[in-house]
């Protein structure tokens, strides 16, 4: 496959994948909103998928051959908590836990 | 009417713009690709983490089936947005398809946390028109973002924190929501399940089914011990 139809074809699959998780409940439980079992899962499941994006992306964000494994990642992501929890600024939080792991990385001061 | 729009919208203006920014510098800095692309997945993908995932996708040449998974994987929360939203779209014809498209985090708690008013056509209007808004302002981020990251020379290691940061967020928005710590230990611990024994491409599918397992247990356990309650009472 050329570069350019194996993008147009990566941007497509993605498109219709983001596409199918907005339309599915739409095609499937139009019927069924009622049922407690639903009820229940769309209740606890997002809570529970946000937590293991979380976990699965920060562990692949650490460095684990550094001196002290995994804490170039685990503290950016404390001060995301901390500042979440103390001003609930969605954009703050994020910018700060961003800026800091860029400064992070870029020194090398905890990956070396 | 598109004023109060534009008001009601003016948080998602000052996110998206950012973060639509983020992921148009991720992906002009690490991929070789036109800028104008990133706009473009903007107008068609349109989904703040599943873009930049898809730019390490994009970077590790991944499959076609794996992209699909994941961004299934990453967007399926998706799946329950619409579960609320069934009986408020109903009947708003040519305009029901974009509401579904346009669902995203942001737009979905603004659609189910603003008052309404009787005249439903004319709210189904207004939902209509805020997913609109948001969704331009979200590709604008992405083209100045793309735009920026050609054209100015600018370290960006590090810049895909933003995803992990957002999904901090998010869990810590869910927890607030729910009052229940329980889905969040549950996924954390089904994360790291599925970190020990399932290789990287496959750990993000893998803990969700852990996870999916682990709430139709709590969901009969709760269902039992509601029925034995039931029995003591008759």
């Amino acid at each position: 496959m050329t570069e350019n139809s194996y993008l147009v074809a990566f941007i497509a699959v993605a498109a219709i994948a983001t596409f199918a998780t907005r339309v599915i409940p739409f095609l499937f439980f139009e019927r069924h909103t009622e049922h407690p079992l639903i009820k229940h899962l769309g209740r606890y499941l997002p809570a529970a998928v946000m937590a293991l994006l979380a976990t699965v992306f920060l562990q692949r964000s650490a460095s684990w051959s550094a001196s002290v494994p995994g804490l170039d990642a685990l503290l950016p992501g404390i001060l995301v908590v901390i500042i979440h929890l103390w001003r609930r600024n969605a954009l703050l939080s994020i910018a700060a836990g961003t800026a800091s792991y860029m400064v992070i990385q870029q020194s090398g001061i905890l990956t070396g | 009417m598109n004023q109060s729009v534009f008001r009601l919208t003016l948080p998602i203006l000052f996110g998206y713009l950012p973060l639509g920014m983020a992921f148009g510098v991720l992906f002009a800095t690490q991929l070789e690709y036109p800028w104008w692309v990133a706009p473009v997945m903007g107008v068609v993908i349109y989904a703040g983490a599943g873009q930049i995932l898809a730019v390490s996708l994009l970077a590790a040449n991944a499959g076609l089936l794996e992209v699909f998974v994941a961004m299934f994987v990453l967007n399926a929360r998706h799946l329950f947005y619409g579960l609320s939203l069934l009986g408020q779209f109903r009947g708003s014809g040519w305009r029901k398809l974009y509401l579904i498209f346009g669902l995203t985090d942001e737009t979905y708690s603004l659609l189910t946390s603003r008052p309404r008013g009787t005249d439903r056509p004319h709210e189904q209007e207004i939902d209509f028109r805020i997913t609109g808004f948001n969704q331009c302002y979200w590709v604008i981020g992405c083209a100045l973002g793309a735009l920026l990251g050609n054209n100015v020379v600018f370290d960006s290691t590090g810049i895909e924190f933003a995803l992990v940061a957002l999904f901090i967020v998010l869990t810590i928005e869910q927890f607030k929501a729910l009052g229940d710590s329980f889905p969040i230990w549950t996924g954390a611990a089904a994360a790291g399940i599925a970190m020990l024994f399932l290789p990287p491409a496959h750990q993000l599918i893998g803990a969700i089914a852990i996870v999916t397992g682990a709430l139709l247990v709590q969901y009969r356990r709760l269902r039992t011990t509601a029925r034995s309650e039931e029995a003591r009472h008759d």
